[in-house]
């Protein structure tokens, strides 16, 4: 509340950052190497499902896991939700979708964003490819999007 | 923030256990070892009224504290109520300019981007009339001649980039003046 010493009170934006600088490990640098080169890479499982985006463990036996595949760089869109109040930050500043999306050859999903046009276009079962980034630096937004194909 | 990268110093051995990977082959140069993933926390931040009043004042280059109303103190910057006995601060006191090194430290890595190059030294300091320290960067004189004691002035930015900030004192120097016998400063870091 203002009150008449102080005028109108003050306010200023105030960001917090924590600037961290993370060291990939083996697997991870390898799937934002492959990123850069516009492939994307999954691993093989303990039961051999292939996973992707890659983990160094497996996620039921705790094992490490050392062999990496490629997968495609289309999928099908395996769940979803509409963002429909873009807040900053976020990959696409238009209404979009999040999505988990399956790439052809991976057996999980990987959770990223659908520029699509409105919250009709997306379904569960929509085939969508990757957009890349203009130029790729080895980070998860090389995959600048995915966009719909058309088929589902 | 600053935007180059250090050298990846290897883990010592056993530390890392992770075996690596076969690759299918990438045809990279050089494989990606270290991201940059910063996180932020946005604020609006609103200073209260004390606070304004404070900020208000630093655009004058007064630097104004409020008194608790029982023991007299003068908590600068004020944050509306004595810290010690509860009550609210009414009474605005300017104190300083000038103050006192109450505490000190060389700072060896910088961060921020208004971190001055190091090293340099980051102290507290008593001002004058105030009864708690404010923080500030001490230049113009080695750092190895800094002491508790010392006594201090504010250097002022231009007076056209005056604004509603600490930032207004861009750093304090040292004024030909007699040290403070440390012991007077207890209780006033």
């Amino acid at each position: 509340m203002p009150d008449e010493a102080t005028g109108e009170l003050l306010e200023a934006p105030l960001v917090i950052e924590y600037p961290f600088n993370r060291t990939t490990g083996p697997v991870i640098g390898a799937f934002l190497t492959a990123l850069r080169e516009r492939r994307v890479l999954g691993i093989t499982g303990a039961d051999g499902r292939v996973i992707c985006p890659p983990v160094e463990y497996d996620p039921v036996t705790s094992e490490p896991l050392t062999e990496m595949v490629e997968v495609g760089t289309e999928g099908t869109i395996t769940s979803w939700s509409w963002v429909a109040n873009v807040r900053d930050g976020q990959p696409l500043q238009q209404p979009h979708a999040l999505a988990l999306v399956r790439l052809d050859g991976a057996d999980t999903s990987m959770l990223h964003v659908v520029d699509a046009p409105s919250p009709d276009a997306v379904c569960t079962g929509a085939r969508v490819r990757i957009r890349w980034a203009s130029e790729p630096e080895g980070l998860i937004t090389d995959i600048a999007a995915f966009e719909l194909t058309g088929e589902s | 923030m600053a935007t180059e990268d250090r050298t990846i110093t290897p883990f010592p051995t056993g530390l890392w256990s992770q075996p690596q990977p076969s690759v299918p082959p990438l045809g990279a140069d050089e494989p990606v070892q270290r991201i940059r993933v910063p996180a932020s926390l946005r604020y609006r931040y609103n200073p209260g009224t004390a606070t304004t009043r404070f900020l208000r004042g630093l655009q004058d280059k007064k630097i104004e504290g409020e008194a608790c109303p029982s023991t007299g103190d003068v908590y600068v910057p004020p944050r509306g109520m004595s810290p010690t006995v509860g009550l609210p601060t009414t009474e605005q006191v300017e104190v300083g300019p000038n103050g006192t090194v109450s505490a000190f430290c060389v700072v060896h890595i910088g961060f921020g981007v208004n971190a001055p190059p190091t090293p340099f030294v980051s102290a507290l300091i008593l001002p004058d009339g105030g009864a708690v320290s404010l923080y500030g960067t001490i230049l113009e004189i080695p750092i190895e001649q800094v002491r508790i004691g010392m006594r201090v002035e504010p250097v002022w930015v231009a007076d056209d980039q005056l604004s509603t900030s600490f930032q207004n004192i861009t750093h304090w120097r040292p004024i030909d003046e007699p040290d403070v016998a440390p012991e007077l400063l207890k209780g006033h870091m």
